[in-house]
């Protein structure tokens, strides 16, 4: 379907989109790719009386290396991603990650940011802010803060953005070489949403023992999850065959996972042991 | 709801138009423009029939809305083939190869394929299912739309059996 009337507003200055929001907050949304906000107006799913385009802003689009964070610009799109950014683990996850983001032709207009402000359950994106712990910087009209990412995913496409709130960085920290990233997902046609993906981070010191651990499961609850008991159970030790199946089946375990008709729980719990199983294994490769 | 102004330049050609803020580019294209080439399919982003290149990249143009196209040059099926009528390589290897049957998904498919194949990289088979992966066809069966890219890049030097990884 045509989407519904709205008024659109294409503001020059990220100061004149938060006048908008402040003014229209309640009754408006905010345009960046569009990717997921189009097709949901389409649907009739929302029908936002104003669209407050930000493609207009010029030096939105940055995504640059800065105090060991990678910072990420509100119009940073998908497509950015597909070559590593950033030289070490935190770019190569990226890019392993960003094939899976729906097709092409979407890559090229979504935004990392606003796939963070919309919040679908399966978003490779949202799995990963999780995972690598994202801090998202918001401003409103007069005001800033940070909200890191274990604070701001509530439930299914809902935030701790605030109406008259703009998400204007993400930034992740730039993991060191004695990190491992893995990435897996399981979609039944390439660029669907996932049924299950797993997001893993591995720290290993000098003797090989796992110093730090982070698994992030996504597609599989109404926002994605950090599997901690898994991720607890390789801490102190070298990763063997045994121990990566081992904390597969605990993360597999550790949730109440959505349930369809088409996947019940026990096959989403057996997709999140394969998947995490395969990113931690596909991390300590070669 | 009132009509806005814009300015954009489809295959060259300057267009002044007014549209609706709802109207989708490739409404705008359609109606306003007079270039029905770019198909709507299910106008939510899934099957990728209205595919066009704005400034230089494929996008669904039944996502982006007119108004944001205003200022910017935008390619479309109409620009492929020659003022004569000669198709391009691709269109001709299409044609060719069975690459269409009821033709409905086809634009969408020829400017997917062509950024593809402007693309500095080479293309080898994974990398053409991967981005062909992107737009759906409910007659040819896929296979035919893949020969006919696949024959392009071969024509156009663009082809290789493994692209070195990236």
């Amino acid at each position: 379907m045509k989407c519904p009337p709205f008024d659109y507003h294409a503001p020059r200055s990220q100061a004149e989109a938060l006048a908008l929001l402040a003014r229209h907050g309640e009754e408006g949304k905010i345009l960046a790719g569009g990717q997921s906000l189009v097709p949901t107006m389409a649907f009739r799913l929302a029908r936002p009386a104003r669209l407050i385009d930000i493609n207009r802003i010029a030096g939105l689009d940055y995504c640059r290396a800065e105090g060991g964070r990678l910072r990420i610009g509100p119009l940073a799109r998908h497509a950015r991603f597909e070559r590593p950014v950033a030289p070490g683990p935190t770019g190569r996850l990226l890019a392993r990650a960003a094939e899976h983001i729906a097709h092409a032709p979407i890559r090229t207009r979504g935004t990392f940011c606003g796939s963070l402000a919309h919040a679908d359950p399966a978003s490779e994106w949202c799995c990963i802010a999780l995972a690598l712990g994202a801090d998202l910087r918001v401003l409103r009209e007069g005001g800033e803060r940070l909200v890191p990412a274990a604070g701001w995913f509530q439930s299914v496409f809902t935030t701790a953005l605030a109406p008259d709130e703009l998400l204007a960085e993400a930034s992740l920290p730039l993991l060191g070489p004695d990190w491992r990233c893995g990435f897996a997902e399981f979609n039944r046609r390439a660029g669907d949403f996932a049924l299950a993906m797993a997001v893993t981070a591995l720290r290993l010191d000098a003797a090989g023992h796992v110093a730090e651990a982070r698994i992030a499961l996504g597609g599989v609850a109404g926002t994605p999850i950090l599997a901690e008991a898994a991720a607890a159970s390789l801490l102190g030790a070298s990763p063997t065959p045994d121990s990566l199946r081992a904390a597969a089946a605990i993360a597999a375990e550790g949730f109440e996972p959505t349930e369809d008709a088409q996947v019940p729980a026990d096959y989403r719990r057996d997709l999140v042991r394969a998947m995490t199983r395969r990113a931690l294994e596909g991390s300590l490769a070669a | 709801m009132s009509k806005m102004p814009i300015r954009l330049t489809v295959n060259g050609v300057p267009h002044e138009v007014a549209v609706e803020p709802r109207r989708s580019l490739a409404d705008t294209l359609r109606d306003e423009c007079g270039l029905t080439g770019t198909h709507l399919g299910c106008e939510h982003g899934v099957c990728g029939a209205c595919t066009v290149l704005l400034e230089g990249e494929p996008v669904r143009a039944c996502l982006l809305f007119g108004v944001q196209a205003d200022g910017r040059a935008v390619r479309t099926v109409e620009g492929l083939a020659a003022a004569d009528g000669t198709l391009d390589p691709l269109q001709r290897a299409f044609w060719e190869n069975h690459g269409l049957q009821c033709g409905f998904c086809t634009p969408g498919f020829l400017m997917l394929a062509t950024w593809m194949l402007e693309q500095p990289e080479p293309v080898d088979e994974a990398r053409l299912r991967h981005v062909l992966s992107s737009n759906l066809c409910r007659c040819t069966g896929y296979q035919n739309i893949l020969k006919s890219v696949r024959a392009a890049a071969q024509a156009l030097g663009k082809w290789t059996e493994v692209a070195p990884v990236r």
